[in-house]
Order: structure tokens, then C-alpha cells, then sequence
């Protein structure tokens, strides 16, 4: 059981989402950086879908009212366990009573703290994420606030002693700095070709600045506005987390997990599954470089990130080995 | 629609229900196929997500292509609702001034959504909610340029050329002009949406408050 004394600015309970619900309307939801998640749920022997806490931009303080094993993965929000540091990409059992605090985030935006067993919420239309539009799923569809109380669900496995973790900057685990861009990668979509000649060239090689509002619904971008070869009015359809849309202004939007599950702006293109939870954790205010790539290199990309989560799940169970 | 998603258009940019239930027998043709992990019908269009191991854009364009010369449109089965409505009041305040916008007597203007059958196109954007063909072109008026932050779940409205009911709570940028009691969407239930494309509903009126 763990107690909120402070959510912070947006602190919600997700696990990997809803998946095969868009022709109702639900969308997906869940972790944005879904690798974070996964690799918190690993390092506690959890079931990668099992439901944490998504805390974005840090500020998030709450009590174990019992002992929990937990790690924290994702943003470096400088975490203290009763005013004494706790490392990222870590397993740690926090004592009954014993108070977790997480500062801002020097960089990356979302920090995920799993706890042993997963956090007890209901599961609502096949998940435990909230879904924070819709107002259902995770603690009663809604962000956490002060003096919410959480239940964990039996944990598979006893985590002793100072416990483990994974060496994050080895692994090429953190988020970028903030001074630094970061690139992702996307596959042109429908309307990529009635961008005007130009337009296409500013979108590929422009820095575009995270507008402060952005949101998990969506990311907006500044800088100069793009234009099409004619104005086009589209029926609504499907689209997807990762989508890039043109809306009249001419700046573009990148959809992330809770976005609606229809739209009707001209799509410039889809960012690639592999490089969704960078973007997650670009900061607001830094700078997005957009590069076209090919489904091909999407795919190897893909690959490349299971690869390397079967490998830290290789080093995670050598580690858990030891450790008992 | 990047690496995993194909979206299949079927359209030349107006909407016809002939070319929709096509899409519905074609989004039920595909349903279930090994590989293909989610069909979405839209506005004429549908949005398919496949499994990249069993499946690449090439051929999936193929076989949609291969099942829509064959598929015949979906027969008109689908359920019929009536939607009780409160026109007006507070909950419905954009009423009198889009009757006054279509140049209509309140009357006249509730008679002209009153009448149609709706048929429900396809469901999304928001959990449950229908997007609806079948509104009188009289009554189309475009969209607020600024938005409400919040319209309660059952605000009957109207936006550009369609209709429809607020399924949750939501942000809109379309006109409200009355309220019904009639749950849209309930993620405890099962299914949690009301409404399936296909369905056809029609609006009665409960009240009139001016």
C-alpha cells in the first residue's frame, strides 16, 4: 500500500495500454515511454504489462505504508527514499513508512516507478492504464492526488537485500540531455507529397521546439509553418499513436498514447514505434529533428530494441540470480 | 500509416453510404485474419494494423484490393435507437441561435432533426461516439472557432454537416443544442459502446426548453 502526499504536476497509474479498441473509440493509453515500463516491471520479476506510476516532471512524493520492492526507471528526477539518494534502473526495498520523493527532472520527462507484484487498480476494458480523456481505468480514471491510497498485488518474486540494477548509461538508457536534440524517425504518410517542395526540406532538417503545452494527447512543435501544394479537406480515419498531422496553423503535431482514436488533418507521416518513447521523453522547450526513414529501417529499429530488452532481461536474471 | 498500419481509402472526398457499408463488409471480411490485429472503419475508410512478421504494405494493399472488387455492401441489418431529447435550456443553449443561423423557427429546426434516420457511420475520436450521416444539410453550421473546455456526456450537437451525442465529457468545438439521458458509452459494460456501425437512430423530443 502506498500513500500520495504529492502527485506532482500529472502522476497517473498505466500500464502498456488498450490495444484492438479504436473502432469503439478508446484509444490506446498507457506508459508513453512503454520501454521504461517494461524494463521497471523486468527488474522486479513483474510482468512487463504489470501497472506503475507514470509521474511526469517529477515533484512526486508518497509514503509506503508497508515494505515494497520498487525501481524507478525512465526521467532521473533525483529520487531520495527517506532523504537519501536512490539510483535510476534499480531495485530497491523501501521500509514500512519510509517516504519516496522525486525532484525535477534534470532531463527526460517521465519517471516510472514500478512496484513488486503491480499496482491493484481494476482492470477497465482490459487494461489498468488510466485514461485520462475518457475518465475510467487506472485509480478512478483520473491523475492521482494528495492522500490517494494504492494496493500492490502479490509479488512472484522476494527481492533481498540492497538488490540490483542495470548500468543506464552502458546501455544507452537515459534520455537525452537537454542542451542536445533528439532525432526521431518517421515513415512518410498520405499527404507527405502535398507538402510543398520546401516545406518538406524545413521539416527534415529544421529544429522544431516543444511547445509548452504539449501533453500526453499531443506533442506541438515550433517554428515556421508549413505549407501545402492546395488546401484538402479530409474524412475523419483511424490514426495511431505517433501520427504527425498538419493542422491549419501549418505547424506540426505529433499524436502520443492519448490521443482520439480519429482525425482528419493531413498526416505528414507516422513516427516509428522505436523511437515513440524518446520522443515521450523529449523535455518541453528542447529541440525535435524529424528524419525520414524507410519501413525497412523501422523494422530493423524494432528488432534492434527487443533484442535489447531480451538482453537486459538476460542481465536482469543473472543479476536476481546472484542476488539470491 | 507508418511500419504497421495501412489506411485504405475508398472516396473521392465525399461521403456515401453505399461506399460505407462496403467498408464495414470489408473491415468484417478482414477482422480476425491471422496477422491483422485491428480493423477501423472510418468515414469511408478504413484503418488496418497488422502483425509485420505475417504481413507488409504490399501485400495487404493487395489483398484489400482483391476483397473489395469481390465484397458486396454489408445488408442493412444494424439495431434501431430512438434518442429521447431535452432541446434547449441551458444544457442545449446553442439552440436558438442555430435555428436563427439556419434561418428557421425553433420549431421548424427540432422538426428537421427530428426526422432523419441517423445511420452510424463508425465509432471513435472519443470512446463511443458515432459519427452520424443522414443531417438535414439546412442544419450545418461550422464549427465555434473557440472551443468549449467542456461538454457534458449526452449534449446532442452539431459541427460542420454532421450530428452527433457527446459520449464523455469532453472538450468540442461543435454546437449544443439540447441533452439526453441516454448512455453512449459505459466502460463497465459489455460491450462497453452502445451503438455498432451500421445502427440507425433517430432523435424525439422529450422537452423543449426555451
Amino acid at each position: 500500500m502506498i500513500r500520495i502526499i504529492q502527485p506532482g504536476p500529472q502522476c497517473t497509474v498505466q500500464d502498456l495500454g488498450r490495444s484492438g479498441l479504436r473502432k469503439i473509440g478508446v484509444g490506446v493509453v498507457g506508459a508513453l515511454d512503454t520501454q521504461a515500463l517494461r524494463i521497471a516491471n523486468m527488474l522486479l520479476g513483474n510482468d512487463e504489462n504489470a501497472a506503475g506510476l507514470e509521474c511526469t516532471l517529477g515533484g512526486t512524493e508518497f509514503v509506503f505504508e508497508e515494505e515494497t520492492a520498487f525501481a524507478l526507471c525512465g526521467a532521473d528526477a533525483s529520487a531520495t527514499l527517506d532523504d537519501l539518494p536512490v539510483p535510476g534502473w534499480w531495485v530497491r526495498v523501501a521500509p514500512a513508512g519510509s517516504t519516496l520523493k522525486l525532484a525535477v527532472p534534470r532531463s527526460g520527462m517521465r519517471t516510472y516507478i514500478a512496484f513488486a507484484g503491480g499496482l491493484d487498480v481494476p482492470v477497465v476494458i482490459g487494461s489498468r492504464s488510466t485514461d485520462l480523456k475518457g475518465g475510467f481505468g487506472g485509480h478512478e480514471g483520473r491523475a492521482l492526488r494528495a492522500g490517494d491510497r494504492l494496493d500492490t498485488l502479490p509479488a512472484e518474486m522476494k527481492v533481498r537485500g540492497a538488490g540490483f540494477g542495470l548500468s543506464a548509461a552502458k546501455l544507452d538508457l537515459l534520455p537525452a540531455e537537454r542542451s542536445q536534440p533528439t532525432v526521431v524517425r518517421f515513415i512518410a504518410a498520405a499527404e507527405w507529397m502535398e507538402l510543398q517542395e520546401a516545406s518538406r526540406t524545413i521539416f527534415t532538417s529544421a529544429d522544431w521546439r516543444i511547445e509548452p503545452d504539449s501533453n500526453r494527447v499531443g506533442y506541438r512543435f515550433s517554428g515556421s509553418a508549413l505549407e501545402l501544394t492546395r488546401p484538402l479537406e479530409l474524412l475523419s480515419h483511424g490514426i495511431l499513436p505517433g501520427t504527425i498531422q498538419l493542422p491549419p496553423s501549418g505547424l506540426p503535431m505529433v499524436q502520443m498514447g492519448d490521443a482520439n482514436t480519429c482525425g482528419g488533418y493531413p498526416k505528414l507521416g507516422v513516427v516509428i514505434a522505436a523511437d515513440l518513447p524518446k520522443l515521450a521523453q523529449a523535455s518541453l522547450g528542447t529541440v525535435v529533428r524529424f528524419e525520414e526513414c524507410s519501413v525497412e529501417q523501422a523494422r530493423d529499429a524494432a528488432s534492434a530494441g527487443e533484442a535489447r530488452l531480451r538482453e537486459i532481461a538476460r542481465i536482469i536474471d543473472l543479476a536476481q540470480r546472484v542476488a539470491a | 500509416m507508418g511500419e504497421d498500419a495501412l489506411l485504405c481509402e475508398a472516396h473521392d472526398g465525399v461521403l456515401d453510404l453505399a461506399v460505407q457499408k462496403r467498408i464495414w463488409a470489408l473491415s468484417e471480411a478482414l477482422e480476425g485474419v491471422d496477422g491483422i490485429l485491428e480493423t477501423v472503419p472510418g468515414m469511408n475508410n478504413l484503418l488496418l494494423v497488422f502483425d509485420g512478421l505475417a504481413w507488409d504494405h504490399a501485400s495487404l494493399q493487395q489483398r484489400c484490393v482483391n476483397e473489395w472488387t469481390a465484397i458486396r455492401a454489408t445488408a442493412d441489418g444494424g439495431r434501431s435507437f430512438d434518442i429521447p431529447v431535452i432541446y434547449g435550456g441551458k444544457a442545449g443553449e446553442d439552440l436558438v441561435p442555430c435555428a436563427e443561423f439556419a434561418g428557421l423557427s425553433v420549431e421548424d429546426y427540432i422538426a428537421r432533426h427530428t426526422s432523419p434516420d441517423y445511420t452510424v457511420y463508425c465509432l471513435g475520436s472519443q470512446p463511443g461516439f458515432a459519427y452520424l450521416g443522414g443531417l438535414d444539410p439546412a442544419l450545418a453550421r461550422p464549427r465555434r472557432s473557440s472551443p468549449r473546455a467542456r461538454l457534458g456526456a449526452g449534449s446532442v450537437i452539431i459541427g460542420g454537416a454532421q450530428a452527433g451525442v457527446i459520449s464523455r465529457a469532453s472538450p468540442s468545438g461543435w454546437h449544443v443544442i439540447g441533452t439526453t439521458a441516454v448512455e453512449f458509452f459505459n466502460p463497465l459494460a459489455n460491450p462497453p459502446a452502445l451503438l455498432a456501425p451500421g445502427d440507425r437512430l433517430r432523435f424525439i423530443v422529450e422537452a423543449v426548453e426555451l
